[in-house]
């Protein structure tokens, strides 16, 4: 780490290092393209993986912090740049070094009205082209009224290009070549999970690009938290990816615990842990039902649907709902496992391999799934990385980016269980590894069930709750990939900044790279075993 | 389920002697009385979820909770075959439009039920910038079942009161809930559409 650190420093003087545990570089943004090469190419950072770019307004200036990782050395940086104009606030794209980046910088520009330099689509992503201000800046006061008349659209994208004597030009672009057939699917269409719509370009049968339109269910989650306390952020985890509800408010807490230096009990880092897991098997039920739904295969709904009732069953035992639980809380859980809660753990264990075993019988070796699957919709492992798809997708493609081994939290580090990958990067790989991921969670489980420990659930914590001033930035494994979550605390009862970044806005992300010059049928098949979540997306 | 069960009956005496006042003839009577008995028993609701609430849906079209009972398992994804909307998610600024549009796709007579706290006011979202307060704003909503997400027992009992609501409507001549929606459209315009 101190290595590249050195290195750094000596190709670019100008950059300023802080912090211990991620090392955060400020860079000034002329250098900031040639650092994010170096920090990608080099031999000894290889960050290849960005995990999300967190807009930032400071009122004296805005900003953007890139988390960056390397998937061959595991480790974790941050990069900041930022810039004092308010008016025409400008930084340069690097949209070119990590093709996710092109997504993210058109969130930060939606929300905060920093223009990328150089990206080539630089359109809102959430709000409508009439959108008056930028919602996440400090001072945003502008009303938009709800309105039933549709919404204008432009075929048109802007890209601001820098010339050579340094002034920035700006051109429109058109999303679609002239004279190309575009085909609308969505917002209200049964297999797009949700309301999530696709412009696609088609030539005959055959997929020529995809424009992935969002924002139909845009909820404003982190602006809605800037002004709630912290523990009154942690219901609307819940609302994001609804499966992986557990997940996400494990990280949410694990981010304010670390802030706070609150330790909690074993007890409940166990029985958080056994929620997640208990969690992840719910999530890949309904997704291999709903999936086998898109394909054709009705009935498998209905069986794996049997399956997931069970465990909400067990989990409403404890939490008192069916999905959104608002189960764990700064310190631990919210109320004590049920008294059955072992017995009914250890009757799912017993049914589950069995009901696996089934659901392999009855679709997974028939031949017209296998037909539709295999080598259907393939990502590379490169592009897995450069388009930050985490996750079972990811896992797929054979790169091993489970964060409960990567960066370990709560007591993950203690459990034996394997991280399941694939080498076929199709959309039948990313379905078995859902299967067999279904069965490393329910081995957790049986490590768990009858170690308990005794102990306090949940531990005395400050009835009002400030953070110390500073940043922190988690990522935990929700179930459908990476969550990551930034608070950026002034030493106030609430957030000055809560960033989320969910899993599902890089898949959606994926869609146009994966589909090109596949059959208009296959998107259905790509789309489902992606496995996206509109409203984790959205936000 | 018996009449007593059910717990706002007020509403329904209300509307059933609003039409007694008015006075029907057999003949008529007899008839709506044995088409509402069709209708109010094969709804087909449209394929419609934003988010949570969504999912809780299709916990009620599988086994458990089995919403084929009743006669309401024929979800269709095209508002043109479907009798009425399930609004079950929260509707921000981008989707209202969409929703509107749909709802008037709809084939008549139409339905609307706002299922779950974001699509009867905002909910937990109500305070956002990019979220609508409810939907009654954009569409004449006929119940209305609260919880976040609504149990699947709860959605089953907001749609048995539509299909009650249905069953004490006059189709032939003046269908009370149908002036509503008429003054509801009068007052919620939308301009033409250029294509």
């Amino acid at each position: 780490m101190a290595n590249f650190q050195e290195k750094i420093a000596k190709l670019f003087p100008e950059a300023t290092f802080e912090g211990e545990e991620t090392v955060m570089i400020s860079i000034p943004d002329v250098k900031w393209h040639d650092l994010a090469l170096a920090l990608r190419d080099d031999e000894d950072c290889l960050m290849d993986y960005l995990v999300t770019i967190v807009g930032m307004d400071w009122t004296d200036q805005l900003g953007c912090i890139y988390y960056l990782m390397s998937s061959k050395y595991n480790t974790m940086i941050g990069v900041k740049v930022t810039t004092t104009d308010r008016e025409r606030p400008m930084l340069h794209s690097v949209a070119d070094v990590w093709k996710v980046a092109c997504l993210f910088e058109r969130e930060v520009y939606d929300f905060f009205g920093i223009i990328f330099i150089g990206n080539p689509d630089m359109r809102r992503l959430f709000l409508s082209i009439d959108w008056k201000g930028y919602p996440l800046r400090k001072d945003y006061a502008e009303q938009n009224e709800v309105s039933v008349e549709n919404e204008r659209q432009s075929d048109m994208t802007d890209t601001y290009i820098e010339l050579p004597d340094g002034k920035v030009e700006k051109k429109e672009v058109a999303i679609f070549e002239p004279g190309e057939f575009v085909v609308n699917i969505g917002p209200q269409h049964p297999a797009t999970h949700g309301v999530l719509r696709f412009r696609t370009a088609v030539d005959g049968e055959e997929i020529k690009k995809i424009d992935v339109y969002m924002g139909y269910i845009h909820r404003g989650i982190e602006k809605l938290c800037e002004d709630l306390t912290y523990p009154q952020c942690l219901p609307f985890m819940d609302r994001m990816d609804y499966f992986s509800a557990h997940n996400y408010h494990h990280g949410l807490c694990i981010a304010i615990e670390k802030a706070a230096g609150i330790q909690i009990s074993r007890r409940a880092e166990v029985i958080r842990v056994m929620m997640d897991e208990l969690s992840r098997i719910a999530s890949h039920c309904l997704f291999i039902g709903t999936y086998c739904m898109d394909l054709g295969a009705t009935t498998m709904l209905f069986y794996t649907l049997r399956v997931r009732e069970q465990i909400l069953d067990i989990m409403e035992k404890t939490c008192g709902a069916r999905m959104t639980f608002n189960y764990d809380c700064i310190g631990g859980v919210m109320q004590d496992l049920a008294p059955d809660f072992q017995k009914d753990v250890k009757a799912l264990l017993e049914i589950l391999p069995k009901n696996i075993k089934e659901y392999n019988k009855i679709f997974t070796g028939n031949v017209i799934a296998k037909n539709r699957m295999e080598g259907v919709g393939y990502l590379s492992r490169e592009d897995a990385i450069s388009y930050a798809v985490t996750g079972p997708s990811g896992r797929a493609s054979n790169w091993a980016c489970d964060m409960r081994k990567l960066r370990p939290y709560s007591i993950y580090p203690e459990l034996d269980f394997e991280e399941v990958t694939a080498t076929e990067g199709d959309s039948m790989a990313r379905f078995k590894v859902r299967m067999r991921e279904m069965e490393e969670s329910a081995k957790i489980l049986a490590q768990l069930v009858d170690n308990i420990p005794e102990g306090e659930y949940c531990v005395k914590v400050p009835k009002v709750l400030k953070l110390p001033v500073g940043r922190w930035f988690t990522v935990v494994e929700g179930c459908r990939g990476a969550f990551g979550v930034y608070i950026e605390s002034d030493g106030s009862t609430k957030p000055y900044r809560l960033k989320l970044a969910p899993p599902c806005l890089p898949l959606a992300g994926v869609v146009d790279h994966i589909t090109r010059g596949s059959k208009i049928a296959d998107l259905i098949t790509i789309g489902g075993s992606l496995d996206y979540i509109v409203p984790d997306m959205d936000r | 389920m018996p009449y007593e069960a059910f717990k706002d009956n007020e509403y329904i005496e209300k509307l059933v002697k609003e039409l007694k006042d008015n006075g029907t003839n057999v003949i008529v009577g007899s008839l709506d009385k044995l088409i509402n008995w069709g209708r109010s028993n094969s709804l087909w609701p449209l394929t419609f979820a934003t988010s949570c609430c969504g999912i809780e849906f299709v916990s009620l079209g599988a086994a458990r909770f089995d919403m084929a009972r009743f006669g309401w398992e024929v979800a269709r994804a095209s508002p043109r075959q479907a009798d009425f909307i399930m609004v079950a998610g929260t509707i921000v600024n981008r989707m209202a439009p969409v929703l509107r549009r749909l709802y008037d796709q709809l084939a008549e007579p139409k339905y609307v039920i706002a299922c779950g706290s974001c699509a009867i006011s905002g909910g937990p979202f109500r305070k956002s910038y990019h979220v609508a307060k409810g939907i009654e704003d954009i569409v004449p909503v006929d119940v209305y079942v609260p919880g976040c997400p609504p149990r699947p027992e709860a959605m089953i009992y907001g749609i048995m009161q539509l299909s009650r609501k249905i069953k004490v409507e006059k189709f032939f001549g003046g269908v009370n809930r149908q002036e509503k929606q008429r003054e509801f459209l009068e007052s919620h315009p939308i301009s033409e559409v250029e294509d």
